[in-house]
C-alpha cells in the first residue's frame, strides 16, 4: 500500500460502489489522562503533521461588558509563554521552519501547529506550542500594545461596507445574545480588559476535558497519544462545561439600511438557522446547494447573476453552530440596483419555500455532493478540519462514512418541510448598506 | 513525442509498471513527467496518490500584460465569457455539467496569463478535457451574453477595487510606478474600458490567443502520465495551431527618481506601500540578484521573528502592521514592495524614515547568519506544506512555465535559495533599495460621513465597429 490516506481514500472510492462496511477514514479516539478528547488519521505521504487544539472559548463565550475578551485570549498565547518572550517564541518557531495558525468564531479558539515531522523539526516545535497553550504569562506591556492594535483595526473595520453589514445583522438576528456581539469586541470594551480578565477567561475555557485535539499526518499512533498528552497535560481542569443560551427568534421581520459612500449596496438577509447536531441539518445542507449554495448551479446565483447582471456573487448559506447560527442570503450590487435586487431575492426565496426544489435539481445536488465527496478529503488539512469539527460537536466518528448515505438520503419533501420549519420570511432580518433610500423606495422595498 | 527530460518521463513510467511497494519508497518524492502534442500543447503531469482526485489546471499564455491601450480587462472579460457556450455545449453548461459528477470548476486572470481549472474524482478528468478542448475551439460568445456579463465584471471591479481602499492604491501604484510597460495597467480592466468593450473585442482576443500552441495543462493528481497524454492527444489532438500576435516587449524606460502619489478613499488608518524597481530571475541557472532578494524579502518579513515585525511592529511601536513582498518569477518588469500601517500616534513619514532605517541598517550592518538561516528554514518546510494541496501544486509549475522558467526549475531554485550569502542580500539591498528607482503610494483616509461616492463615469457609447 502507497500509505494510509491513499488506502483510506481508496475506501471512498469502494464506499461509492456501495459496499458502505469499509471505513473510509479509520479515525482513532481516545481521552487523555486528564480528559482531553483526542481524534487521530495517520498518513505517512508525506512528511509533515498537522495537530489543532480547540475549545470552546469563541466570541460567545464573551459579555456584553467585555467583549473582545476570547478573542484578544487567544491572540495573546502566543505572545509570551512559559517563561519565554514574544520574540522567543517566533524565533523558535521560525528556526523550525513551522508554523501556527489560529481558529476563532462564536464557538471556538483554538490553535493549529503545522511542522516537518522530522525530530530536528518537530520537538522544538512542539516545545514552543505545548508552553503557549498551557503557560500564557499574558505580559502586560504586550498586551497593551495589542489592544491598542485591536482598537485601530476594529475602527478601520468599522469603515467598509461588509463589516458594517455583518454587525448590523448580528445586532438584529441576535439581540441580547452573545452570537450577536462582535468577535473582535469593541473600542470601549476592548479599551477596559486587563491582565486578570484574560488569566481569568483563560482559566475557565482553557480547561483539559474540554478540549479537542485534532492529529493527522505522519505519526504513528503511540507518538500522537504522546504528543496530545504533552500538549494538554497542564491545561487547567474545568468545574462545569460552558453552555451558550438559545437563541430567540427575532420577534418580527426588520429593515436596517445604514449609509455609505461605497459604489455598491451590500444586502444580507437572514435569520438565526440551526444547531450542528439539528436533524434537519442534511435536508438544509442539500436543499441550500439548490438555493444559493452550488455556485453557479443555484438558484441565486442564475436569478440574480446570470439571468440579470446584477452582483459579482450571490450566495446563501447555513452555518451551524452549538446554538443556532445563522442562515443568510447576501450580495452586493451597484447602488441604484440595490431595490431591484432585494426583490429578485425575495422572490426566489418564497418560490423555493412556497414550491420547493425540482426532482431534477435535487437529483443534480446529490450528484454534485457524493461525487464531489473525495474532493472534501484530498489533503491533510482538510482531513484535521474535519476531525476538529467532528470532536468538538460531538458527532459521530462515523459521520464522514455517514456522510454520502445521508446526503442520498435527503428527499424533496424533507427539504420543504425543513426549509418550512427553519426559514420563515416573517422573522428574517434584512440589511442593506450603502443604499440609495431612493432606489430602494422606486422598487417597493419596504 | 516525449519532450520532457527523460530520466524523470522514465523514472514516472517504471513508477507506474512498478508494483506499489515502490510508491511506498517514493512516497515522499515527486514525479513529473512531460508531453507535447503536435498542435503545440504541452502537457505537465504530477503524479499524487494519496487521494483519488485530481486537478486539471489550463493555462494560456494571455493574461492582461498582453492587453492593448483602450481595451484593458479584456482577458479577464474572456474568462468570463469562456463559461457562455460553444456550439454544443449551451451557455452556462460547462459549471453544471462539471458540478454533476461532483466537480469543481473555476477561473482566474492574472498580469500574465489566464487559467481554467477543474478539481475532480479522478475518472471524470476525460469530462475535463473534452470540454476544455470544446471551448478552446469552439467558443460562440454571442452579444446577448456579452451585455449581461459585462454588467458582472463591472459589479467585480467595483466589489474588488472600488470600494476597496488598499485596492485603489495597489492599482494607482502600479500605474504611477511603471509608465510603458502593460503591468501598469489593472487586470479588472479600468472602468471606462469596460464600459466601451464590445463583444467583439472579446472575439479578437479570443481568436488571438486561445490556441493550443498559446497553452499549457497541467495535470495534478492520483493519475497515470501516458493515460493522462493519451486522453490530451483524443481531446485536444485535433485542434489547429495558430499563428500567434506578436509580442511588442514594451520594455520600462529607467525610473530617474522618487514617484509620489496620495490616494484618498473612506478608511479610518492610513498606509504607505514602497515600490522598488527590482530584477526578475532570467536564468536560473546563473542569476543570483532574484534569490537574493526572496531572501532579502524573508529576513524582513518571512515569519513572525523576521525584522520588520519585531522590531517595528513589537519593540518599536511604530507601526500597526508592517511587510515586505517580492516575487522573482514573473513576465513582466519585478518591484520589491514594502508596506505598512502607522501605529496610532505615529505617522506616514514616522513609518517611511523606519522603513528607510530598516534598509539602511542591512545595507551597512548586512545580515546575520542565524537570520538567513531562520529565513532558510521557512524555504525548506514551505516546500513540503505546498505539497499538501495538488491544486497549490499545479499553480506552481503553471506560473513557472508562463513565466518562461520550466516546472524542472523549482528544485534549482530551492537549492539556489539555500545557497544565498549575507553579503549578497547586503549587496542586492544596497543596489536595489535606492531612492532613483522608488514609488510611494500614501493612503489618505477619508471620513464616512458628509461624501458623496465617488461619482461614476457616464455610461460610455459603445463604441460600433
Amino acid at each position: 500500500m502507497c500509505n494510509r490516506l491513499s488506502q483510506a481514500v481508496f475506501a471512498v472510492a469502494m464506499c461509492l460502489l456501495a459496499l458502505p462496511a469499509l471505513a473510509v477514514l479509520p479515525i482513532a479516539h481516545w481521552q487523555t489522562a486528564n480528559g482531553a478528547h483526542v481524534y487521530f488519521v495517520e498518513s505517512r505521504g508525506l512528511p509533515m503533521l498537522d495537530v489543532s487544539v480547540d475549545f470552546p472559548a469563541g466570541s460567545a463565550f464573551d459579555t456584553r461588558e467585555k467583549s473582545g475578551r476570547a478573542s484578544l485570549t487567544l491572540s495573546l498565547l502566543k505572545l509570551g509563554a512559559g517563561g519565554l518572550s514574544e520574540d522567543d517564541i517566533a524565533r523558535r518557531m521560525a528556526d523550525t521552519g513551522a508554523q501556527f495558525s489560529g481558529r476563532f468564531d462564536s464557538d471556538r479558539a483554538g490553535m493549529s501547529l503545522r511542522s516537518l515531522s522530522s525530530p530536528e523539526e518537530l520537538n522544538p516545535a512542539v516545545d514552543v506550542f505545548a508552553r503557549v497553550l498551557q503557560h500564557p504569562d499574558f505580559p502586560p506591556g504586550v498586551l497593551e500594545r495589542e489592544k491598542g492594535r485591536i482598537v485601530a483595526a476594529i475602527k478601520e473595520s468599522d469603515t467598509k461596507p461588509e463589516t458594517i453589514l455583518s454587525r448590523r445583522f448580528n445586532e438584529l438576528a441576535y439581540p441580547n445574545h452573545p452570537y450577536g456581539l462582535r468577535s473582535s469586541g469593541e473600542v470601549a470594551t476592548v479599551s477596559t480588559l486587563t491582565r486578570d480578565d484574560l488569566a481569568d477567561f483563560y482559566r475557565r475555557y482553557y480547561t483539559s476535558d474540554q478540549a479537542v485535539v485534532a492529529i493527522m499526518g505522519d505519526l504513528d499512533r503511540k507518538q500522537a497519544a504522546a504528543l496530545a498528552e504533552k500538549l494538554t497535560a497542564d491545561l487547567p481542569r474545568s468545574s462545569a462545561a460552558p453552555s451558550i443560551p438559545d437563541v430567540p427568534q427575532p420577534a418580527r421581520a426588520q429593515m436596517s439600511v445604514v449609509p455609505h459612500p461605497a459604489t455598491q449596496s451590500h444586502l444580507l438577509t437572514g435569520l438565526p438557522g440551526i444547531k450542528r447536531d439539528d436533524p434537519d441539518y442534511f435536508p438544509l445542507f442539500v436543499g441550500n446547494y439548490i438555493l444559493g449554495g452550488g455556485g453557479f448551479e443555484s438558484r441565486m446565483t442564475t436569478e440574480v447573476r446570470t439571468k440579470r447582471g446584477l452582483a459579482y456573487s450571490a450566495y446563501s448559506y447555513f452555518a451551524p453552530l452549538l446554538q443556532r447560527g445563522p442562515f443568510v442570503i447576501g450580495l452586493q450590487t451597484r447602488k441604484d440596483q440595490a431595490g431591484a435586487a432585494l426583490e429578485v431575492v425575495r422572490a426566489t426565496l418564497q418560490d423555493f419555500l412556497a414550491n420547493g426544489p425540482s426532482e431534477d435539481e435535487l437529483a443534480k445536488a446529490k450528484q454534485n455532493i457524493v461525487g464531489g465527496f473525495p474532493l472534501r478529503i484530498d489533503s491533510n488539512r482538510k482531513i484535521l478540519d474535519y476531525l476538529a469539527t467532528i470532536g468538538f460537536y460531538h458527532l459521530p466518528l462515523t459521520y464522514i462514512d455517514d456522510f454520502v448515505p445521508r446526503v442520498e438520503k435527503v428527499t424533496l419533501a424533507e427539504i420543504r418541510a425543513a426549509f418550512a420549519r427553519r426559514v420563515d420570511p416573517a422573522h428574517m432580518v434584512t440589511v442593506v448598506v450603502a443604499a440609495d433610500p431612493a432606489a430602494l423606495a422606486a422598487a417597493g422595498v419596504k | 513525442m516525449l519532450s520532457g527530460t527523460i530520466r524523470r518521463a522514465l523514472a514516472a513510467i517504471i513508477c507506474a509498471i512498478a508494483s506499489l511497494s515502490l510508491c511506498v519508497v517514493h512516497a515522499a518524492e515527486t514525479q513529473t513527467t512531460e508531453y507535447a502534442l503536435k498542435n503545440g500543447l504541452r502537457i505537465i503531469v504530477r503524479e499524487d496518490h494519496r487521494a483519488p482526485t485530481v486537478v486539471s489546471m489550463l493555462w494560456y499564455k494571455a493574461g492582461s500584460m498582453d492587453e492593448v491601450n483602450g481595451k484593458t480587462g479584456v482577458a479577464h472579460v474572456l474568462e468570463h465569457m469562456m463559461f457562455k457556450g460553444t456550439e454544443t455545449v449551451p451557455a452556462e453548461q460547462f459549471s453544471k455539467i462539471i458540478a454533476n459528477v461532483g466537480g469543481r470548476v473555476n477561473a482566474f486572470t492574472a498580469r500574465d496569463a489566464t487559467g481554467y481549472h477543474e478539481q475532480l474524482h479522478k475518472s471524470q478528468l476525460p469530462l475535463a478535457f473534452r470540454l476544455e478542448a470544446d471551448r478552446m475551439a469552439n467558443l460562440k460568445l454571442s452579444r446577448d451574453e456579452f451585455d449581461k456579463e459585462i454588467k458582472v465584471v463591472m459589479e467585480e471591479r467595483r466589489l474588488r477595487t472600488d470600494d476597496r481602499p488598499q485596492a485603489l492604491v495597489h492599482e494607482q501604484l502600479m500605474a504611477t510606478a511603471l509608465v510603458a510597460h502593460p503591468y501598469r495597467t489593472p487586470t479588472v480592466g479600468w472602468m471606462s474600458d469596460l464600459e466601451n468593450m464590445t463583444w467583439q473585442d472579446a472575439r479578437e482576443w479570443y481568436d488571438h490567443w486561445y490556441a493550443p500552441n498559446n497553452a499549457i495543462l497541467v495535470v495534478v493528481g492520483d493519475v497515470v502520465p501516458r493515460e493522462v497524454f493519451a486522453l490530451a492527444e483524443k481531446y485536444f489532438g485535433g485542434i489547429k495551431k495558430k499563428v500567434l500576435p506578436e509580442r511588442k516587449p514594451q520594455n520600462e524606460p529607467p525610473q530617474l527618481g522618487t514617484r509620489r502619489i496620495t490616494v484618498k478613499a473612506p478608511a479610518e488608518l492610513p498606509s504607505l506601500v514602497m515600490g522598488y524597481r527590482a530584477p526578475i530571475l532570467h536564468d536560473v541557472d546563473k542569476d543570483w540578484e532574484p534569490y537574493a532578494l526572496e531572501m532579502l524579502a524573508g529576513v524582513l518579513d518571512g515569519h513572525d521573528a523576521a525584522r520588520l515585525n519585531s522590531d517595528l511592529v513589537r519593540r518599536d511601536k511604530i507601526a500597526q502592521a508592517a511587510g515586505a513582498g517580492y516575487e522573482s518569477t514573473q513576465r513582466g518588469p519585478g518591484m520589491f514592495v514594502l508596506t505598512g500601517v502607522p501605529a496610532v500616534g505615529k505617522t506616514i513619514p514616522e513609518l517611511e524614515q523606519a522603513l528607510r532605517r530598516e534598509v539602511a541598517r542591512i545595507v551597512s550592518d548586512g545580515v546575520s547568519e542565524e537570520e538567513l538561516k531562520r529565513a532558510s528554514a521557512q524555504v525548506v518546510s514551505s516546500q513540503v506544506f505546498q505539497r499538501d494541496s495538488i491544486y497549490f501544486q499545479a499553480m506552481l509549475i503553471g506560473s513557472l512555465e508562463i513565466g518562461g522558467y520550466s516546472y524542472e526549475a523549482m528544485d534549482i531554485m530551492i537549492e539556489k535559495l539555500k545557497q544565498v550569502t549575507a553579503a549578497q542580500v547586503q549587496e542586492v539591498a544596497k543596489k536595489y533599495l535606492i531612492d532613483e528607482t522608488l514609488t510611494v503610494a500614501v493612503l489618505d483616509p477619508q471620513p464616512l460621513e458628509g461624501r458623496k461616492p465617488a461619482a461614476e463615469p457616464a455610461a460610455g457609447v459603445r463604441h460600433v465597429q
